[in-house]
């Protein structure tokens, strides 16, 4: 095993980070670094914390993590921003505001961005949580900006899902509508302290009924927010199983943290108990082996052009008609289904 | 796309200590960090030298910029390396101190391993430049 596993297993925060650093800039050898990491995993609690920008995410996730150390717990925190500018660069903001953990080593708080490529960043999150599992965080908190599909696949890693929601903004209604309600275990309407907090309320239990009346008769058609793909039986009892709860809270006061730190302990248990945790477990890993797959074959085939002389010879046949794309790929991959297939005989 | 593409990215922390209230420079710095491509985490104002050696430790920075106006860099700075020391960061981190500093105390600053000194004459392109060219090689 290697010296810096040793590290994170032993309770270095600086293999840890370091690990973490690693898995971030893909370096060689990260891969053995997390495949060491996976039998040590498996312990903590991962919540997922999205929201639209400003909703309170930053402030609620400092307070939670207080919360959760005064509990005599230690927490894993990852705040990620998606945004990229054009030049790769990024400025990341969120640990301003985690003013409550000041020297708190127990709270372990990393920010990362986007890197110009939103694909890899839900990867490189699923990694890194393996990472503080490991370490032996009992709660790792995933903060992340509710904006898009990437996002959602992002926070989806999370065992549960909570969602920020602000008073009296349309906007939010709208984000809820692009597929973040489906995803959501537990509604927070942060600022309470702003007018219309009630009425942000009664409009998120009103949707929330009504998306679990759509979801019902819908079987087969629940594509973008699912992680269970059109698996109809399947979500009908998760609905059955866990009704979204909708929390108040004033984040910047500290006021309703331990209301959401309870509930999110029920949804742990619901997940134990009704067998929830292990089936998602299993999707997910499912979806990692695939991915992985996906991405070793594609770099040995991209290996395997490049050896040939690159895409460029290929197309100015394909341009002149003497092949053809379907051809051009059968050359490429049959060597491999060959080799695979010969190997199987045997 | 390939899942073993390297994509090393310098990282940054800006961190503000003291009592002031300007961290103008500290914003200026970060965004011309940031335009430079580099990943640069901000702390924001008031860091107790504690916070930054947390912060520092936990995000892997390859580069620590402080900024101090109030003149209690021979304190603070002391404590921060000391942090740092105390959890095996010190060495693979390039650190910065930008502000106006005596050049007695920038000798001593240097000698207790601050890197550079960059005074309120230095330009965005001079550090830009310095840490690309000084960037510590991570194992
Ligand atoms: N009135 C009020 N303001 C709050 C509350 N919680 C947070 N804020 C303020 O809302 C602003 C945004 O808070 P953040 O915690 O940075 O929000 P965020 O969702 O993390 O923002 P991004 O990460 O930029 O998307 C800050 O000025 C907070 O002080 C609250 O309960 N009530
Ligand atoms: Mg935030």
């Amino acid at each position: 095993m290697s010296d810096l596993i040793d590290e994170l297993l032993a309770g270095k925060h600086r293999a840890l980070a370091r690990v973490i650093t690693k898995i971030e800039d893909r370096r060689s050898g990260h891969r053995d670094l997390v495949s060491q990491l996976h039998q040590h995993t498996g312990n903590a609690d991962v919540i997922g914390v999205t929201g639209s920008p400003g909703s309170g995410k930053s402030t609620l996730v400092d307070k939670m993590a207080a919360t959760y150390r005064d509990r005599g717990l230690t927490v894993g925190v990852i705040a990620i921003d998606p945004s990229s500018p054009f030049t790769g660069g990024a400025v990341l903001g969120d640990r301003i505001r985690m003013g409550s953990n000041i020297g708190d080593m127990d709270v372990f708080f990393r920010s990362m961005s986007a890197r110009g490529s939103l694909g890899g960043l839900s990867t490189a999150t699923t990694d890194a949580v393996k990472a503080l599992d490991a370490f032996g965080k009992d709660k790792i908190i995933i903060e992340t900006v509710g904006a898009g599909q990437n996002e959602i696949d992002i926070v989806k890693t999370a065992d549960t899902v909570m969602v920020l929601v602000p008073p009296g903004s349309g906007d939010d209604v709208q984000m809820l509508k692009a597929g973040i309600l489906e995803i959501g275990d537990i509604f927070v309407v942060n600022k309470a302290d702003l007018d219309g907090a009630n009425r942000t309320v009664q409009e998120l239990r009103e949707m929330l009924d009504y998306s679990d009346g759509a979801i019902l008769q819908s079987s087969g058609h629940h594509g973008a927010g699912s992680m269970e793909g059109t698996d109809g039986l399947q979500i009908e009892a998760e609905s059955e199983g866990w009704d979204p709860e909708i929390i108040e809270t004033i984040a910047q006061r500290g006021e309703g943290v331990d209301e959401v730190l309870d509930t999110l302990d029920s949804h742990a248990t619901y997940l134990d108990d009704s067998g929830e945790r292990e089936r998602q477990a299993r999707t997910r890993y499912a979806e990692e082996i695939r991915t992985l797959v996906r991405e070793d074959v594609n770099d040995l085939m991209a290996e395997e052009l490049d050896h040939r002389g690159g895409m460029d010879a290929y197309l100015d046949d394909v341009v002149t008609r003497e092949t053809d794309p379907y051809t051009v790929a059968d050359e490429l991959v049959g060597p491999l289904a060959d080799c695979v297939r010969d190997r199987r005989k045997e | 796309m390939s899942a073993d593409q390297e994509q090393r990215t310098i990282r940054c922390l800006v961190a503000k200590v003291g009592l002031d209230g300007h961290d103008r420079g500290a914003h200026v710095i970060s965004r011309a960090f940031r335009d430079a491509g580099f990943e640069v985490i901000y702390s924001g104002l008031h860091r107790a030298p504690e916070e930054i050696v947390q912060a520092t430790v936990q995000e892997d920075v390859d580069v620590l910029g402080i900024s101090i106006l109030s003149g209690a860099h021979d304190t603070l700075v002391p404590e921060i390396i000391d942090g740092l020391e105390e959890y095996d960061a010190f060495e693979d981190t390039l650190i910065l101190v930008g502000g106006i500093i005596p050049d007695d105390d920038e000798a001593e600053l240097k000698e207790l391993g601050v890197s550079e000194v960059f005074g309120p004459g230095a330009s965005m392109e001079q550090m830009v430049e310095y840490v690309r060219e000084n960037v510590p090689e991570k194992e």
